[in-house]
């Protein structure tokens, strides 16, 4: 019996045979991605957890949690992210991706279970401990789970496939943040402020939904294909037909031109997300456009809910465009164009353009989610597909970089801009300009990225353990 | 668009129904919606 359940989770038993629908891969992706993108909505919880003893957000008592304090919650959960997605990348391409996706069920939600008993002992390292640590681990393995299976479902149009799969993460903070409020809502008069038994219920959730995944999801026997596809052949240097195992590939200049090409790009884009609410309020003051006129808390709140659509819907169209323009020409765009964008954004901000404003952070937006989902087709195009899910892991490391260093950077220049005495848009354009900076190295790096030599490529590829056709 | 897979050995029978495929995308797709729906509510804010 423990034998049968078991062989369940191995690669084995998750080769689909004839008739299987690839379509099916996707919605199994989403599940996992929709789930641990939650984590971009965790900020819903500090308020609330910042207020469990005295019970009024407004008022904390000198025991409740700080916010720096509840800050380092997020952080360890995006450190773990990348540094699970790269220790576990191998260990996923080796067991496959049912095995990988349970065991990212089992720690984002059980992180939050975990956590649920932290926050009713008003203990905060076994929040770090559940949703940090062990959450971050489920959102690390998840993250890159369905990658590379994916990748190989959909040969013909990569973008496409894991464009649809990162989009999910995007969406997840859509779907975790109003849930949340509503949860705590609900339980608000059970325990204090409704987190500890919304962390509970959120966790089961999350574990149930994960499991669909888990139980869909299949890989293509060996040698399958799409019907009629014909893999192009030297059409493009940069999409290779050989492979690189992912220790060979951490020694190529090209997967540290990539890593860049990620950490600049994230970099930038959380120089936006840290500065949009209070930039937007600040420049578009009653005062810069008249008594009863200018951008309210509220809006400036809906300005970030647009901006998080345009992440959302710039992980699916940018990555899917890529399909038809190249990986290297997209990122050109996202760096080039961006450049052009952020250096715009603080005269736009102090000519008091709102429209135009809007338009061109909502593109940033777009290219900052681009960069996310682009980078494992980019990966396949160089590497190949047999490890790109342990590739992609180990550059992942290079978003656990981004989400530490940018808001550092981002909140060091504003502040400091600030104590020099400037005020609204003027105390953001050291930030903008910064950042466009940040894309300028990020579009040298993407512009050295050239075909991965010869000799690192696999001579005999070894055949993946245990498919079908292995019996 | 090929939605069926052709494997090239033997493996088990595991036909995909529309229906199966419709309730995939249906589970996903719900949730989903609703996040968006709930993001693009507050948005409206901004063009008050």
């Amino acid at each position: 019996m423990a034998e049968n359940s078991t062989s369940f989770l191995d690669r084995s038993r998750t080769v689909a045979g004839p008739g299987y629908s690839r379509w099916l891969v996707p919605p199994a992706a989403l599940a996992i991605h929709l789930a641990i993108g939650q984590a971009y909505a965790f900020s819903v919880f500090k308020k609330p957890m910042g207020a469990l003893i005295s019970g009024n957000v407004d008022a904390p008592a000198p025991d409740d949690w700080t916010a720096g304090q509840l800050a380092v919650i997020f952080s360890i959960a995006i450190v773990l992210l990348g540094l699970s997605a790269a220790v576990f990348g191998k260990w996923l391409e080796r067991v496959g991706p049912r095995k990988a996706m349970l065991a990212s069920a089992l720690c984002f939600g059980g992180g939050f279970l975990i956590s649920a008993l932290g926050v009713s002992m008003h203990q905060i390292w076994l929040v770090y401990f559940g949703y940090g640590f062990i959450g971050g681990i489920g959102l690390g393995i998840g993250y890159i789970s369905p990658v590379s299976t994916l990748i190989k479902w959909f040969p013909d149009r990569p973008g496409v496939a894991t464009g649809m799969a990162i989009m999910g993460f995007g969406g997840g903070a859509m779907i975790g943040s109003p849930l949340a409020v509503a949860l705590m809502a609900q339980f608000k008069d059970v325990a204090p402020m409704g987190v500890a038994p919304t962390f509970i219920v959120m966790g089961l959730i999350y574990l149930a939904f994960m499991m669909f995944g888990v139980f869909t999801i299949r890989v293509p026997a060996e040698g399958w294909k799409p019907e009629g596809y014909v893999p192009k052949t030297n059409q493009n240097a940069l999409i290779t037909s050989a492979n690189v195992d992912a220790d060979t590939a951490i020694k190529t200049p090209q997967f540290w031109l990539l890593w860049v090409v990620l950490c600049m790009n994230v970099t930038a884009g959380i120089g936006v997300l840290e500065s949009a609410s209070p930039l937007i309020q600040e420049s578009f003051s009653d005062s810069a456009m008249g008594a009863g006129r200018g951008v309210t808390a509220a809006a400036a709140a809906g300005f970030v809910g647009l901006l998080s659509l345009f992440n959302l819907l710039g992980r699916f169209f940018w990555s899917s465009a890529s399909d038809k323009l190249g990986r290297k020409p997209t990122y050109m765009i996202y760096f080039g164009l961006g450049i052009a964008l952020y250096a715009l954004v603080p005269t736009l901000a102090a000519n008091a353009s709102l429209t135009l404003f809007v338009v061109v952070c909502c593109v940033i937006m777009s290219m900052y989610g681009g960069g996310f989902a682009t980078i494992p087709a980019y990966l396949r195009d160089m590497f190949g597909t047999m490890q790109v899910g342990a590739i992609h892991g180990r550059l992942l490391t290079a978003w656990s970089t981004a989400g530490i260093l940018g808001p550092l950077l981002v909140n060091y220049l504003r502040d400091n801009q600030k104590a020099k005495g400037l005020v609204g848009a003027a105390a953001y354009q050291s930030v903008f300009y910064t950042m466009a900076g940040v894309l300028v190295v990020g579009f040298i790096a993407n512009f050295l990225v050239s075909a991965v030599a010869e000799r690192y490529h696999v001579k005999n590829p070894a055949p993946v353990p245990a498919t079908a056709g292995a019996h | 668009m090929n939605p069926q897979s052709t494997p090239t050995t033997s493996a088990p029978a595991d036909e995909t129904s529309t229906l199966s495929l419709a309730l995939a995308w249906v589970f996903v797709g719900v949730p989903l919606a609703w996040g968006v729906s709930q993001t693009f509510i507050k948005a409206l804010a901004l063009f008050k």
